[in-house]
């Protein structure tokens, strides 16, 4: 990867009346990467994308682009363009007028004016749209529309605020493959905006997880999924069952009663830690053989696997596995060295990663209520 | 019950139109009286275009009707657009409130208020005969925008706000995201404003009343004049035809508005097949 | 939000220009005439001598107190009549409300006065059934049925718009919580459409009390309203200085009368919530 530095964000602070949404965030964002601010709704990460857009100024700190402070430049100087959550299509002008907004506000030429926008449709596969009106269009071709708007006046860096939140599932993951494609064709920098982590994890070079407007790890994909810096992060990427454990020394870690061998190292001795170990890590083996012994409380079948959720000694567990238990039995849990991921205690301990209240009814209302404070 | 507020309706619209039929019955009465229909004649039509005061009243209405609906709603769009946008949400009240006072004020109080204005002014620049087109041009305009900024408002405050950042984000000023982007999606509101203050400026009466002249008269002026002592038949023809002409803009309006959007329904329609297609 | 753009804020510049010249200072100017005397010193003999016209205060208030109720009581029946039509019925049957209200008020109050003129089709009806010679235009009834009749459609109006953009599930949470119609009428409807009650008893009321043309036609010029004062003051006086403490104080009085009522709506919406 290009590893020259496009946009550096250096300490930006920044609240809302009186509520502060960025806490001296410094973040740097590298040419021709597809880098995604990653977190729940009110973590700062929209805010993030709009400094840079230029469509709010920071409290403190400063924004570089291209190595020079553009704080006060106004959105329509900055060489960035936005794709709008709901699209933000103007719903007076075609889908024809709506492509070629940008390059007519900056006075190109007619003749390349129809070129490019003809190439834009091609590539967001809307060839023949030109005269719709774009209310007549369904969510996803507005969503293209909204692409090409932006991309047609080849801008260094595309904003993405959390573009396909209002297309259904199917689309979603249609949609999430193009832009991958999108982006590798035109060499564009991608800052995407997202709540979701699976499409943060399927899309992205880099991703930075944010909560409180605070970063809590930049990494790659597979960085943040296996090797999560604290709890937050832990459970905000996938499933995690985070037990609070104790490091004896280096290796080994001792927790629900249990010493176990593990990978990671470089604690004090005796350090209270937390303990990672991902549902699809741990196998279920007979009550005898396990190192840890757990009486199944909830079984749901999930079609590739069953979630199955186990009391050991009163804490509960998430466990995928492929094989069939019965709620009431009791099993016994093995957990291979390299699948336990050792942090160091922080602010979020104890909040995540314990299954006792879990239910994916509460996840679905939470997930509704998310969308509902984006509104 | 259902007969019953029938007939009520029914009843209601009788009475409120009895007079304006007989208005227009008898302005085709032969004899000037009020009371026997004699026989059909044209006579008081003619005798209202004998002179040309009636025409000339209609041009001044019409002329003062156009200047003062497009500069309230060229003051009041541009108006409409600061409040929506001002950050601090008393000045937007302060705003609203003080362009509202035209509109909550008794008329009467308001063209009191101004011919004040225009006389004290004129008392201290020492100039005479200042009443006539000028401040009847001001005191429309002032009537009418709180009209204007009524109908505008509303259309800046339902506006997505990301469609002003899309234009920014593309490159435009906020002058040109104001004209090419901000003014297509309000202008519903900008017409309807406009419309309205046509309506309002050709109806006015009473604040006409205080700040006019006799040498600038406007339909209403000319038909409180004619009536002010007298019975007048010619008035009659007047009133009907300016009722006929109502009725058939308001029937224009109303065709034009349904087959629009039948229309608009037909296209969205045939835009669904293709989608489904 | 970020620092607003030069043109954002001269788009305001010509408004707040022309509220201070137009709006503003046409106020001050009523105050100030109201406060002095013919050489400009300081009076307050202009509002003192507004004893003498107290008669006519009472009068105005009374007369559009009683128009503005009646307009209520006939006019709220015939919104929710109306509410209550077919789609079809109800378009024609608000262009046949607007009509009136497009026409002008001196077209229809001379209308009015045509249909109960001295020698008009009413009187001559009446005549003809042998009763004595009736004169109608110049008693108190006949001006404050101008009133009633120029207005109803504006108390119409509103009513009718909150009615049909009433929800229709609280009329369906009504009748499967047992209200009748008319328990329904009264314990949702009612309470509901008290906006439109509000701002059509306003649109009646200030009008009412305020008008000079409807007594000066249907008043057969015998009649003193405010509006009448007010008018006679500036149009024939020498100076201006009494009729503008006549406009100043109804306009206190209108102003008193719409925050009370405002009040009243508030706590009925309280009551509602």
């Amino acid at each position: 990867m290009n590893k020259e530095v496009l946009i550096r964000l250096n300490g930006i602070s920044k609240s809302f009346d009186g509520e502060p949404v960025l806490d001296n965030l410094s973040l740097e964002i590298h040419d021709k990467e597809f880098i995604t601010l990653l977190g729940p709704s009110g973590c700062g990460k929209t805010t993030t994308l709009r400094i840079i857009g230029g469509f709010e100024t920071p409290d403190a700190g400063d924004v570089f682009f291209d190595g020079k402070r553009i704080n006060d430049l106004p959105p329509y100087q900055r060489q960035v363009n936005t794709v709008f959550q709901r699209y933000a299509l103007f719903p007076h002008l075609n889908v024809f007028d709506n492509i070629a907004f940008g390059l007519r506000i900056h006075k190109r030429p007619d003749a390349e004016i129809k070129t490019k926008v003809k190439e834009m449709l091609a590539l967001v596969n809307l060839k023949g749209f030109e005269r719709r009106r774009v209310s007549t269009l369904s969510g996803g071709q507005q969503q293209r529309v909204a692409i090409a708007r932006a991309l047609v006046n080849q801008p260094k860096v595309l904003l993405l605020d959390e573009p396909l939140s209002a297309l259904d599932l199917k689309l979603r993951k249609d949609m999430q493959n193009e832009l991958k494609n999108i982006q590798h064709q035109t060499g564009i920098t991608f800052i995407y905006v997202t709540h979701d982590q699976e499409e943060a994890l399927s899309m992205s070079d880099t991703v930075v997880v944010m909560e409180n407007g605070r970063i809590q790890q930049i990494g790659t994909p597979t960085d943040i999924y296996n090797e999560p810096v604290n709890a937050f992060v832990a459970d905000f990427i996938g499933e995690s069952n985070i037990v609070d454990g104790m490091m004896l020394e280096d290796y080994r870690v001792k927790f629900s009663g249990h010493v176990f061998d593990c990978v990671d190292g470089g604690f004090a001795k005796n350090e209270l830690v937390d303990v990672v170990v991902r549902p699809e890590d741990v196998d279920v083996v007979a009550p005898d053989k396990g190192m840890l012994k757990g009486l199944v409380t909830g079984v749901t079948f999930k079609g590739v696997h069953y979630e199955i959720i186990v009391d050991v000694a009163g804490f509960k567990w998430m466990i995928q596995t492929t094989d069939f238990v019965a709620e009431g039995e009791t099993i016994g849990l093995s957990i291979d060295p390299d699948a336990i991921h050792i942090m160091k205690k922080s602010e979020f301990s104890g909040m995540f990663g314990d299954y006792s209240s879990f239910s994916d009814e509460l996840e679905k209302l939470s997930d509704v209520t998310e969308e509902l404070e984006e509104e | 019950m259902k007969f019953l507020s029938k007939f009520y309706i029914g009843l209601i619209f009788l009475i409120l139109y009895a007079p304006i039929l007989v208005v227009i019955l008898f302005s085709f009465n032969e004899s000037g009286s009020l009371s026997h229909f004699s026989g059909f004649s044209l006579y008081w039509y003619k005798e209202l275009f004998r002179d040309g005061e009636a025409l000339e009243a209609l041009k001044n209405s019409l002329i003062l009707a156009v200047a003062s609906s497009l500069i309230a709603t060229l003051i009041g769009t541009l108006a409409a657009f600061s409040i929506a946008r001002a950050k601090s949400k008393r000045y937007q009240r302060l705003a609203e409130g003080v362009s509202n006072i035209p509109m909550m004020n008794p008329d009467i109080v308001t063209g009191v208020s101004m011919m004040l204005l225009f006389v004290g002014v004129a008392g201290i620049l020492k100039l005479e005969n200042t009443l006539g087109f000028w401040t009847m041009l001001l005191a429309h305009t002032t009537f009418n925008l709180p009209y204007v900024i009524l109908s505008v408002l509303p259309k800046f405050r339902q506006m997505d706000k990301n469609l002003t950042e899309a234009a920014l984000d593309l490159g435009c000023t906020p002058a040109q995201t104001f004209f090419r982007v901000e003014l297509p999606s309000i202008l519903p509101g900008v017409v309807s404003g406009l419309m309205m203050s046509f309506t309002l400026s050709l109806d006015d009466f009473v604040i006409s009343h205080f700040v006019s002249s006799p040498d600038f008269k406007t339909l209403p002026l000319y038909i409180y004049n004619q009536t002010a002592h007298e019975v007048k038949f010619s008035m009659y023809a007047l009133c009907t035809l300016i009722i006929v002409v109502i009725l058939a803009l308001l029937i224009a309006v109303n065709v034009a508005g349904s087959a629009g959007d039948s229309r608009m329904r037909k296209k969205v329609k045939k835009a669904q097949g293709v989608s489904v297609r | 939000m970020k620092k607003r753009s030069v043109f954002e804020r001269m788009a305001a510049a010509p408004h707040l220009l022309w509220s201070a010249i137009f709006i503003i200072a046409p106020l001050l100017f009523v105050v100030y005439f109201a406060f002095t005397d013919r050489n400009g010193s300081f009076t307050l003999e202009n509002i003192l001598s507004l004893s003498s016209y107290s008669h006519t205060f009472v009068m105005s208030l009374g007369f559009s107190l009683i128009a503005t109720t009646v307009c209520f009581l006939i006019g709220y029946p015939l919104a929710y009549c109306m509410a209550r039509m077919s789609e079809r019925a109800r378009n024609i049957l608000m262009v046949l409300l607007m009509l009136p209200m497009w026409i002008s008020l001196l077209i229809r109050t001379y209308s009015l006065m045509a249909l109960l003129d001295n020698g008009g089709l009413v009187s001559a009806f009446l005549t003809s059934l042998g009763g004595k010679k009736l004169t109608f235009i110049g008693t108190d009834a006949a001006v404050i049925l101008g009133m009633i009749y120029d207005f109803l459609p504006y108390m119409v109006l509103p009513i009718y718009t909150t009615m049909t953009k009433l929800d229709k599930r609280y009329l369906e949470a009504a009748s499967d919580l047992g209200c009748n119609n008319r328990q329904t009428l009264f314990h949702v409807i009612l309470p509901l459409s008290m906006p439109g009650v509000i701002s059509g008893v306003t649109m009646v009321f200030v009008p009412s009390i305020s008008t000079f043309y409807i007594s000066q036609k249907l008043g057969g010029g015998s009649f003193d309203l405010i509006g009448d004062t007010i008018e006679r003051q500036f149009k024939n006086a020498v100076t201006y200085h009494t009729g503008a403490a006549i406009s100043l104080v109804m306009m206190i009085l209108i102003l008193i009368s719409l925050a009370v009522m405002n009040k009243f709506s508030d706590s009925g919406e309280d009551i509602i919530v």
